[in-house]
């Protein structure tokens, strides 16, 4: 069946009536034959819609290669040591300075409040050791406006975007000067001025929801770029595979972050997948994709600034896998002896540790000595001490934000059982623990 | 025709209206939307063509394809990828291709857009996201393309669930969902995409939520539904005057989540009987819920037991449909259990 093309009308027309409308005619029938490409049998290349590929006759499985897989990019070697000049960012001693300040007062930051969790004083905690390079590096690449969508490990992020300890322990303790108005278990931050979208428990949602975000931000054309964090754990939910494949398809300006740490609570990356971990995915997708040393910041700066740069300009997802190592436990919940040796996590805590190769390399050039430490440590115990004491002495919130926010507006069902609790509690005062809410 | 009028205020007499089957009154509220919003985006399978049922005909070549697109296969990306648009600030219209197909973003629905601002203490929130879904029983559809699923969803606080039973209640319905803000699922009856046909205004109208409309008034029982039941429980309602000499009054729902308690309270008041009607399956289907809040408010009024008449607890089948479903006659007999209690 010959495909219906107007050609012949359209030179019937030319010669037969007006001419312009011929020329018109003759126009518009190539353009339909354009939309219906030939297929030509006769081509030896592939014709599928499917697939863009050549013809092969041998029968050849491919290999997932994972004894060689994607390579590491660093810049500094275990020492602090820049490998490539090339590569050296070449921060200012402020920045670096800040970077590392930051990555210290995390670190003495979760010291604190894991410890606060032993003693009964917080719910709950999730320490970041061993990755505050990934959160540093990448957050000082990012422009403040970026909108983050996080999984529960990147208080870094945060913390290096300002924002205050106060409110990091005012989330923990759920105080009445919590901006999730004691909602949700501690480290679920969340910072609108910060444009860091509040932490939710389930893994990988934020995944999806992130490659919408960066549509909308795309159509608004203010430049703005969208990163999503997520473990290599994660990253196996479904909802990780949606995310990916949409950010690729509708080109949405996007940085996928994934920190691979080598554990998803007890389960390491052999139990996790078989393939040559994330990184590898993202061609599949059909996106651009990265393996660097997460315990490298300048590498996770390189990494981030440079996807960030094109991801806004071109319109199209990057993936970076920030390789790394959870030196911490899980969680407040977990006791990581039951399922890895203790000599492996000194190995990292003592040999490649984030902090320690980011501080050779200030004090290389000059730019930190050892007093210089003594008193920055002296100085940060004392200002997270500080905002810890203020975070205890304060009340929870008034209860009534219990029944807040679960739609916009108030709604009359939910109003009858707030009366109805009020009632309740009014009549059997003495079983409620009234004095540590506020009035 | 001023009663008809007074009834329907949004429908006053000089607006234009145009002859509008039900997903032609979809594609219209849609049409309003995107051009009023500059930040409205209509996705999800294959709505770029128009649609497997036609409600997005025309939108993509009118509206640029940035605004009207398809997105791969894939459900909790569509909500997951819908929750991020709203989150952003643009107004997010996610069309799930079948209610059946729903359950993959279950997740995405409950866990994350329902709760989205009450966990972070209103600093963001999704409201700005409706779902699309087409709902119920069409005849042949069976276990995957019946289902009625609203009871799955009115157990979820934070979120709304919507069902139309008409063009004009479609229309006002979507764009009050859309226009709310609050995560809303809007579920479209199949049957009636092209059966239903109403006269209906061009321009964009609200018909607001969690208002159940009485659509004739009686004395003798209450008959409540939604969707495409109204129109089986009106048919029920001249029968049980015609043959039983009962007066009914007929409630549409509306709005599943929140629904009007009030409103079928006041109305069980008065008659002292009450019918709940729905598709889906009895156990745990929405008219438990409706039965349980109603004898909570309203004891001492009632006259009788009150009646479910609901699809049974099987998954839909397909050549036993017409067993299956709870039809006139099933609810024409309950009335008279009731009425005879």
């Amino acid at each position: 069946m010959i495909p219906q093309d107007y050609l012949g009308l359209a030179f019937f027309s030319m010669l037969c009536c007006f001419w312009p409308l011929g020329i018109a005619a003759f126009y518009l029938s190539q353009k339909v034959l354009q939309l219906q490409q030939t297929f030509d049998s006769s081509l030896e290349k592939p014709q599928f819609p499917g697939a863009s590929a050549e013809f092969v006759d041998q029968l050849e499985f491919i290999q997932p290669n994972v004894i060689s897989g994607i390579p590491v990019y660093r810049v500094m070697d275990r020492q602090g040591n820049i490998i490539n000049p090339s590569q050296d960012p070449q921060l200012s001693k402020e920045t670096v300075l800040n970077f590392y300040q930051k990555m210290t007062m995390l670190n003495t930051m979760d010291r604190i409040l894991y410890e606060s969790q032993r003693q009964g004083r917080i719910s709950f905690y999730m320490t970041n050791y061993g990755e505050e390079g990934t959160h540093i590096g990448s957050a000082a690449a990012l422009d403040p406006n970026d909108l983050v969508f996080g999984q529960y490990r990147e208080a870094g992020v945060l913390m290096y975007r300002g924002f205050p300890l106060d409110h990091f322990m005012a989330q923990c303790y759920a105080n009445a000067d919590d901006l999730g108005k004691g909602r949700q278990m501690p480290v679920h931050y969340g910072s609108k001025d910060l444009n860091f979208v509040t932490i939710s428990s389930p893994l990988a949602t934020q995944i999806p929801q992130a490659a919408g975000a960066a549509y909308a931000v795309k159509r608004e054309n203010t430049n703005r770029a969208v990163i999503c964090y997520f473990g290599e754990g994660a990253a196996s939910e479904g909802d990780a595979h949606a995310g990916f494949n949409f950010s690729a398809t509708l080109e949405c300006p996007l940085i996928f972050f994934c920190r691979n740490n080598g554990y998803a609570i007890s389960t390491p990356t052999n139990e996790q997948y078989r393939g040559d971990g994330i990184a590898a995915r993202g061609p599949g997708y059909g996106m651009l994709s990265i393996r660097v040393d997460g315990n490298d910041v300048f590498a996770v700066y390189n990494a981030t600034k440079e996807a960030r740069r094109r991801a806004v300009a071109e319109n199209q997802p990057f993936l970076i896998e920030a390789m790394t190592y959870r030196i911490g436990h899980h969680s407040t919940s977990d006791d990581s002896s039951a399922y890895r040796s203790v000599d492996e996590v000194n190995y990292w805590d003592k040999q490649d540790h984030p902090i320690s190769r980011l501080r050779h390399y200030m004090t290389a050039r000059g730019w930190w000595s050892e007093d210089d430490e003594r008193s920055w440590r002296k100085q940060s115990r004392k200002t997270v001490m500080e905002a810890f004491e203020r975070a205890e002495r304060r009340l929870k919130p008034n209860p009534e934000l219990l029944f807040t926010d679960v739609y916009q507006e108030m709604i009359p069902s939910l109003n009858k059982q707030r009366e109805s609790l009020w009632r309740h509690v009014q009549q059997y005062k003495e079983n409620y623990p009234l004095d540590l809410y506020e009035k | 025709a001023l009663i008809y009028l007074l009834k329907y205020p949004y429908l006053a007499c000089l607006r234009p209206t145009q002859k509008m089957n039900l997903f032609q009154s979809i594609t219209s509220a849609l049409d309003n939307t995107l051009a009023s919003d500059p930040t409205a985006v209509i996705f999800g399978e294959d709505v770029a063509f128009g649609g497997v049922f036609r409600c997005t005909v025309g939108l993509r070549d009118k509206y640029g394809k940035d605004r009207v697109f398809n997105t791969p296969l894939c459900e909790q990306g569509i909500v997951g990828f819908g929750i991020g648009v709203a989150v952003a600030g643009a107004t997010a219209i996610a069309e799930i291709q079948f209610a059946d197909y729903i359950f993959p973003a279950f997740d995405q629905i409950v866990n994350e857009a329902a709760k989205y601002r009450y966990r972070s203490g209103n600093m963001f929130d999704c409201g700005n996201l409706t779902i699309r879904a087409p709902w119920g029983c069409v005849g042949h559809g069976s276990l995957y393309h019946s289902q009625s699923p609203e009871a799955f969803f009115a157990h979820c606080p934070g979120l709304k669930v919507v069902i139309p039973r008409s063009p004009i209640q479609a229309k006002g319905l979507l764009l009050s969902c859309i226009a709310d803000k609050n995560p809303c699922i809007f579920f479209e009856p199949k049957i009636l995409y092209r059966a239903a046909v109403e006269q209906v205004p061009e321009d964009p109208y609200t018909i607001p939520l969690s208002q159940a409309e009485v659509l004739q008034e009686g004395s003798d029982v209450t008959l409540v539904a939604w969707g495409t039941q109204i129109h089986v429980l009106k048919e029920v309602a001249s029968m049980a005057q015609e043959k039983l000499g009962v007066s009914c009054e007929v409630i549409d729902l509306q709005t599943i989540l929140p629904w009007d308690i009030e409103t079928v309270c006041k109305s069980v008041v008065k008659t002292g009987r009450l019918l709940i009607s729905h598709e889906a399956p009895v156990t745990g289907g929405f008219a438990s819920e409706i039965s349980s809040t109603v004898q909570e408010e309203c004891f001492l009024n009632l006259e009788a037991p009150i009646s479910r008449v609901c699809g049974y607890d099987t998954p839909f089948p397909h050549i036993f449909e017409p067993f299956y479903i709870p039809d006139k006659w099933k609810c024409f007999e309950a009335i008279k259990k009731m009425i005879n209690y």
